[in-house]
């Protein structure tokens, strides 16, 4: 029988089937905790007396609270009294349960949807769940990856296993060749302009075509986090001889023999030809051009080169009216306020590199502020040994210490009322960035064009010269 | 963690019509920093409710009426965005017990049910005219799976997952039922 890689995983992980009346119980491979979807659940457990079942399958890092900016000191300047207790309570409670946690002084840390890959503590096949729908993220490698509450944190802390139903599954499937002006943001906006915010509600995706396949694990990444835009609990792309070279050598990944029997399994997971899905969908790569957002959510978004669209409801128009923009006129020419180039869909090492083509040599416009966030400690190091940070500095960005900053604004980096910020993060809710702040979405080389320009510019109409 | 058994909700729908309601607009992320999970009531939709300097906006959420509602009638794709519970913590302690929608993504739906919040998708007919009826009482019963709408506004059935609504009814906690697992969970690991 033909089985999708999907199921593949699914099957292997039932702890005990779903039924008519009760849902599956799945095993949980990896849990990932952060600081701000955990304290709850850790206290759950020390009300009913329970114990970690396995620390050894929990991986912590602090990185939504967590502030950007050392004083002088080098002490972490948080913005709040609140923030900072938050982020000393994972550290206490990881430390009481014996979970390894990459806190401030580990060269580890980093947005927990980064870190995980880095670390090799993401592998295909596995489960992974965090308290925190980005979690999509790691079915760039073919790991059935997916957010939960608080609640199920404290299940799977207590019992390594979720309830579940299956969701269903649907195949997005990108035919043909894309054009290479047109990046990895630029393919995952389309589609979640195409099938809507809901479109994926109950499914889990996975993801289909030559330019998928073409793809690094860093952009691989970049589409899988965006998924649980369009609504799906997860988005898959079938692991490859690209994955399995990504992970070599990693510190969790198996070494030698154990290594190559790994990869043999991995690549085994694909889906088999002719398996069921039971939604497909198809996008023609052709029409896919650099994108822009112009509304309040994800699925509001256009080719940077379009008219914004008329409002098709209610909620379109007070979308419009929030952003300050008007049906039939282009995005491309709103004065920008701010960029921000960070956050677990756009802050690894391509990313810094692709807007890093757009800084070299030029400066900032006057009217900008640009905040360059890299998503670890491990991509700020690599950043800064290809002098990258010179590049952004020199331009007059700023260059700050790891963490999710302004994609969320918890950590008090946000815009102030009325701003429009372009951002390579992948929410432009209302309010995210900071009260009455208006958000773009872009790809890194489309916040980088436009924090030169000041305006939000389509990054094919500048002139890159040799750095291209 | 506990809540009351439900089986009935009746009480006046309060309606916030617009279409995808995001979590970060239920409870902005910037109050996500508590440790603790009580009084986030005062915190639902703030950004909706309350001005720069911290006075109340005249937004109907400030109203008394809307304080003594326990029925959210909301726009289509309600509660998508992030996985905070804090969303469900703030809506029950603003007084809500159940969301009605014609849908709900996924991650607040499971949210919901696990805090005593029902969460309600209905056919677009009957929602529909719950947007057009604010301020109605109607009548949810958990047992029967049945909307109930005054005024000949008819009887809708609802889908919800039975293992939740039997929790729900119960007032049982997922944690023991699966606690009752550990033999299962240990066998799946002893063959890893
Ligand atoms: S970077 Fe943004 S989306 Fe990613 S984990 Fe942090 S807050 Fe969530």
């Amino acid at each position: 029988m033909a089985i999708s890689l999907f199921d593949k995983i699914w099957d292997r992980h039932v702890v005990s089937k779903e039924t008519e009346i009760n849902p599956a119980t799945l095993y949980i491979d990896l849990h990932l905790i952060h600081e701000v979807t955990s304290p709850q659940a850790f206290s759950v457990l020390e009300h009913r007396g329970l114990a970690v079942k396995n620390p050894a399958k929990t991986l912590a890092t602090i990185d939504h609270s967590t502030p950007t900016i050392f004083d002088d000191d080098g002490k972490p300047l948080y913005v709040s009294a609140q923030a900072e207790k938050q982020v000393n309570t994972l550290l206490a409670n990881t430390k009481a349960h014996g979970i390894t946690v990459h806190g401030w002084d580990s060269p580890n840390r980093g947005i927990v949807h980064v870190m995980g890959p880095e670390l090799g503590a993401t592998r295909p096949g596995m489960t992974i769940v965090c308290g925190d729908s980005h979690t999509s993220t790691h079915g760039a490698f073919g790991a059935l990856a997916f957010g939960i509450g608080t609640t199920q944190v404290g299940h799977v802390l207590a019992t390594q296993c979720i309830l579940m139903r299956k969701p269903k599954s649907m195949l997005i499937h990108v035919k043909g060749d894309v054009s290479p002006d047109v990046c990895a943001k630029d393919i995952i906006l389309a589609i979640i302009a195409d099938i809507g915010v809901g479109g994926g509600t109950g499914y889990v995706l996975e993801y289909k075509g030559a330019c998928f396949d073409a793809m690094s694990m860093d952009e691989r990444m970049t589409v899988c986090n965006m998924s649980i835009e369009a609504g799906a609990r997860a988005g898959l792309i079938a692991p490859d001889q690209t994955t399995c070279n990504y992970l070599e050598g990693r510190e969790y990944t198996p070494k030698g023999e154990a290594f190559e029997s790994a990869c043999a399994d991995w690549l085994s997971l694909r889906s088999d030809a002719g398996c069921h899905y039971d939604a497909e969908v198809e996008l023609k790569a052709e029409d896919i051009r650099p994108m822009v957002t112009y509304g309040t959510h994800p699925g509001m978004a256009m080719p940077i080169d379009a008219l914004i669209p008329a409002p098709r409801d209610e909620a379109e128009e007070n979308a419009l009216a929030y952003m300050d923009v008007k049906a039939g006129t282009p995005m491309t020419g709103q004065k920008v306020d701010m960029v921000f180039i960070g956050s677990c869909t756009n802050s690894r090492l391509i990313d810094l590199r692709s807007a890093a083509k757009y800084f070299a040599g030029q400066k900032v416009a006057s009217s900008v502020r640009a905040v360059i966030v890299a998503g670890s400690e491990v991509i700020k190091k690599q950043a800064e040994a290809e002098g990258l940070d010179k590049v952004f500095i020199q331009a007059g960005a700023e260059w700050r210490e790891p963490g999710c900053s302004m994609c969320i604004g918890m950590n008090g980096d946000i815009g102030a009322p009325g701003q429009l910020i372009v951002s390579t993060s992948n929410r432009n809710f209302a309010g995210r960035q900071g009260p009455q702040v208006r958000t773009v979405l872009a790809s890194p080389a489309t916040a980088a064009a436009s924090a030169i320009s000041g305006v939000v510019t389509d990054p094919r109409t500048i002139d890159l010269g040799d750095a291209a | 963690m506990s809540f009351d058994p439900i089986s009935h909700v009746k009480s006046k729908t309060l309606v916030l019509s617009a279409a995808n309601i995001d979590t970060d607009q239920i409870i902005p992320a910037r109050f996500l920093t508590v440790t603790d999970r009580d009084g986030l009531g005062k915190l639902a939709f703030n950004d909706w409710r309350y001005n720069k300097d911290g006075s109340d906006t005249d937004h109907i959420l400030n109203t008394e009426a809307a304080k003594a509602c326990q029925i959210l009638v909301a726009g289509h794709n309600f509660g998508c965005g992030s996985s905070r519970e804090h969303a469900p913590w703030a809506l029950t302690d603003y007084g809500f017990k159940a969301v009605i929608s014609s849908e709900i993504a996924d991650i607040f739906h499971g949210n919901a049910l696990k805090n005593g919040l029902l969460p309600i998708v209905i056919e677009k007919s009957a929602h529909q005219w719950l947007l057009d009826h604010p301020g109605e009482e109607i009548s949810i019963d958990l047992a029967a799976c049945e909307v109930h709408l005054p005024k000949n506004g008819g009887t809708y059935p609802f889908k919800i997952d039975p293992f939740s609504r039997h929790c729900l009814m119960q007032g049982i906690d997922e944690m023991d039922y699966l606690d009752d697992q550990q033999d299962a969970i240990a066998s799946y690991e002893a063959a890893l």
